[in-house]
């Protein structure tokens, strides 16, 4: 099991959900993983309903059989200093360098210099040991950025390994990219059960693929719950009105006679049941594309209740259940 | 029926009772507060009259903003395609579409000019265009260099990093081809669509950090020793300067800082143009011919980022015209609760295991136990609908299913459909509450994606339908 699990996906998959999910399953029984930001976007701490994350790691929540998970919300700028601090004890200087625009420039201007720092920071994390020489976190589970750039953004380090030829920003570039093209990295991709999303999971994979990025695993997020089977729906579509408004009757749904309680229920009824039906197939076609791609596919069920932090324990439990983690 | 289960219908029944109670105590009082924690609903948000906006002669440029995975890109094709079959000239600027969406409209060749779209209805003009960041940074080079300078510059790697790669500068491209397109003159109204960012500000930031980046101290300090020399003044600056240079160039490396160095110095004679053009963007969005409109789906995050986007608009401001609130489910039959609709179908499935273990006398009568003594209005109906002359298909077939099964399914689906809604009451009652100023536009949900022009009218039409569908309101 690859020890930095990155997870992506198009915009509005709840690919933050599945990384902090991921972090808990894998921190079961006893292990501790850290689970990590990188766009500044609070999401880790909106869905674990803490106040907002510093650029510290903190513990932010306990897994069944004592593990732990720790997060940490990565600032580039921060990540400059510290990285400044540490190579040149320039503590001071940083200072100095940031009233000139130099920490703006480098951290949001110069290409890929802000990439290398956040997937830097991350690696580090994934390398740290302590005193007894046992690496400090078992997983480093990093909520990254969406489909669309995460190649980029995880291949700039090669970017920007060919700009800057020589230096500091060089060498860890290089030493960032040996652990991201490694076993000990996997990257997985969020998708839905729709068009656009799993049109871009593919496109993803590909370019993925293309820079020899290791692809990990693909979760289908939000599955709804079957209701209708084909054959349910074949029913559906034969079966006489005046049967459905008795049955409802019989359900106690009130009059099955024309202008009745039961009877009025029957054609919005079924015109959910086409909708679903229309749906029903559009996913089917979109589990095949997925499955095409001959890669090891989780689905994780939509929370009827809306996501809250019972809701990510379940889904942690089944990232476990499907041997995810 | 177990009895929890008769128990949570009746629960639920009694709870629905006082929930009605408290939306007419709730109704045209105070906004604030609990309005998402005890169903109650709102006053509704004020209507965004789609139509009127895009019908103004003096609306000139709309921007469509949002979160990612909303259906930013989409929306503005349909609002695109439904003013110019109203009779305006139209160009939509897209930054990333989906490839169907952009053959829809006929623009999947990237070659970053607009394109007439074929097939569109009425007297008006719909032209489309698809974003080419690189292609765009290329041209306001060429514009503001003289050819031997900008040939220096397209070959410099800095530059080329830069104009790929930089995380803005698709977002600085966006509005400095809507400058562009605005200058031309050539439409009377542009629709633009927002890049998916790394947050949903990055289109207003970007277009500043860059002109302030190429315009500023750093910039003037990195090209110093070519141009100033000993100029008189600045002299004092080359202490700072040599160790500003020399660390930087500890940590990009010689050769970059000299990219970058060589870059500015090229660059020289078009940096006033930057910042300037930047700053005209930034003023066009403020003009009163602009109106943002925010999109979003009505789910937790894509509607805080929302919430987020209207306040920085208004300390921008940036006019904004609503809230495009996207895949807003429905049901017609939304007075059928979810709870009565589960106990219904429970009904139904109960009466299925009596059939199985009983034979079909069972199946005849616990229904009609069930619903005659539980359901109040069933009584009227019960003898019609008399079970014992239900001339109902054969049930105990395992493989096909009964018409109680799928009506039952059917239950479900509908409590599904119920649970759906209120979610997202939920969530956009937090919304109205934070902001009950804001008018909003809903779009029903679509079943599948859009492929063509015929989708992008539905949604279209979908946009401008003003009326009314609350899910919990009574019918």
């Amino acid at each position: 099991m690859s020890r930095l699990q990155v997870v992506s996906g198009k915009g509005g998959t709840g690919k933050t959900t599945v990384a902090a999910a991921l972090a808990l399953a894998l921190a079961t029984e006893g292990k501790r993983t850290l689970l990590v930001e990188v766009e500044g976007r609070q999401g880790i701490a909106q869905l674990f309903e803490t106040e907002a994350l510093p650029y510290e790691e903190r513990k932010i929540a306990v897994a069944p059989g004592g593990g732990e998970v720790y997060a940490l919300a990565i600032d580039a700028e921060l990540a400059l200093l510290d990285y400044l601090q540490m190579f040149y004890k320039l503590g001071g200087a940083g200072r100095a360098l940031k009233k000139l625009g130099a920490i703006d420039f480098a951290t949001t201007i110069a290409p890929g210099v802000r990439d290398v720092l956040l997937t830097g920071k991350a690696c580090e994390a994934v390398r740290r040991k302590d005193r007894a020489g046992r690496f400090v976190y078992d997983y480093v589970i990093m909520d990254a950025p969406p489909t669309g750039r995460i190649t980029r953004f995880l291949n700039v380090n090669d970017e920007v390994a060919g700009l800057a030829k020589i230096g500091p920003i060089h060498n860890q570039a290089q030493a960032v990219m040996r652990v991201l093209k490694s076993s000990e990295t996997a990257v997985h991709l969020v998708t839905l059960l729709e068009e656009m999303p799993v049109q871009e999971t593919v496109d993803g994979i590909a370019e993925l693929r293309a820079a020899r990025l290791p692809v990990g695993r693909i979760v289908v997020n939000m599955v709804r719950p079957q209701v209708l089977d084909a054959a349910d729906l074949e029913l559906v579509r034969t079966v006489p009105r005046t049967a459905l408004a008795r049955s409802l009757s019989l359900a106690g749904l009130g009059g099955a006679r024309r202008g009745g309680n039961a009877e009025r229920l029957v054609d919005p009824l079924l015109e959910q049941a086409e909708e679903y039906a229309e749906r029903y197939a559009l996913e089917q076609e979109q589990r095949s594309v997925l499955g095409e791609l001959g890669l090891p596919l989780h689905e994780l069920p939509l929370l009827a209740e809306g996501m809250d932090l019972a809701g990510l324990y379940e889904l942690a439990t089944e990232l476990r259940k499907q041997g995810m983690s | 029926m177990s009895p929890d289960a008769a128990q949570e219908r009746n629960a639920s029944q009694g709870r629905s009772d006082d929930q009605e109670r408290a939306d007419d105590q709730g109704r045209g009082h105070d906004l604030g507060g609990r309005g998402y924690d005890t169903h109650r609903r709102l006053a509704p948000a004020p209507v965004l009259a789609v139509d009127p906006l895009l019908d103004d002669p003096k609306t000139r440029i709309v921007v469509c903003c949002g979160s990612g995975g909303v259906g930013k890109t989409t929306t503005a094709a349909a609002l695109g395609l439904r003013a110019a079959e109203r009779g305006r000239k139209v160009v939509v600027l897209t930054i990333d579409p989906a490839r169907r969406l952009a053959q829809s409209m006929g623009i999947d060749s990237l070659d970053n000019v607009p394109r007439r779209v074929k097939g569109t209805e009425g007297d008006g003009e719909l032209h489309a265009m698809m974003l080419d960041m690189k292609r765009t940074f290329d041209e306001v080079v060429e514009a503001h260099a003289d050819s031997d300078r900008a040939a220096a510059i397209l070959a410099n790697p800095f530059y080329q990093s830069l104009s790929a790669g930089f995380a803005g500068t698709q977002e600085y491209m966006a509005m400095e081809k809507l400058g562009q397109l605005r200058a031309r003159d050539e439409w009377d109204l542009i629709i633009v669509d927002t890049p998916p960012s790394r947050s949903a500000l990055d289109f207003l930031d970007a277009p500043k950090r860059l002109g302030s980046f190429l315009d500023g101290r750093l910039i003037r300090l990195l090209t110093a020793p070519a141009k100033l020399g000993g100029r008189a003044g600045m002299k004092f600056l080359n202490v700072g300067m040599s160790m500003m240079t020399g660390t930087l160039g500890k940590l990009l490396g010689g050769q970059l800082l000299k990219d970058v160095q060589t870059f500015v110095a090229a660059m020289d004679t078009t940096f006033g143009g930057f910042r300037t053009r930047a700053d005209a963007t930034y003023k066009l969005l403020q003009a009163p011919g602009t109106a943002f409109l925010v999109v979003a789906a009505p789910e937790r995050d894509a509607l805080r980022e929302a919430a987020y986007f209207v306040e920085r608009l208004a300390a921008e401001r940036m006019p904004l015209a609503g809230l495009v609130l996207n895949r807003v489910h429905g049901s017609g039959a939304d007075r059928l609760s979810a709870e009565r609709a589960l106990a219904a179908a429970e009904n139904l499935e109960e009466s299925r295991i009596v059939d199985q273990g009983d034979g079909k006398a069972g199946l005849r009568n616990s229904p009609d136990t069930y619903g005659s003594s539980d359901s109040p209005d069933a009584s009227s109906s019960g003898s019609s609908a008399s079970p014992s002359s239900d001339p109902s298909e054969p049930s105990d077939s395992a493989a096909e299913p009964s018409v109680e099964e799928v009506t039952a399914g059917l239950l479900r689906l509908h409590a599904e459909r119920m649970r759906l809604l209120s979610r997202e009451q939920r969530t956009r009652d937090r919304f109205t509450a934070l902001h009950p100023e804001v008018a909003v536009a809903e779009v029903a949900a679509l079943p599948g994606d859009v492929h063509d022009l015929a989708g992008l009218r539905d949604i279209g039409d979908r946009l401008a339908d003003d009326r009314r569908e609350l899910p919990e309101a009574t019918a």
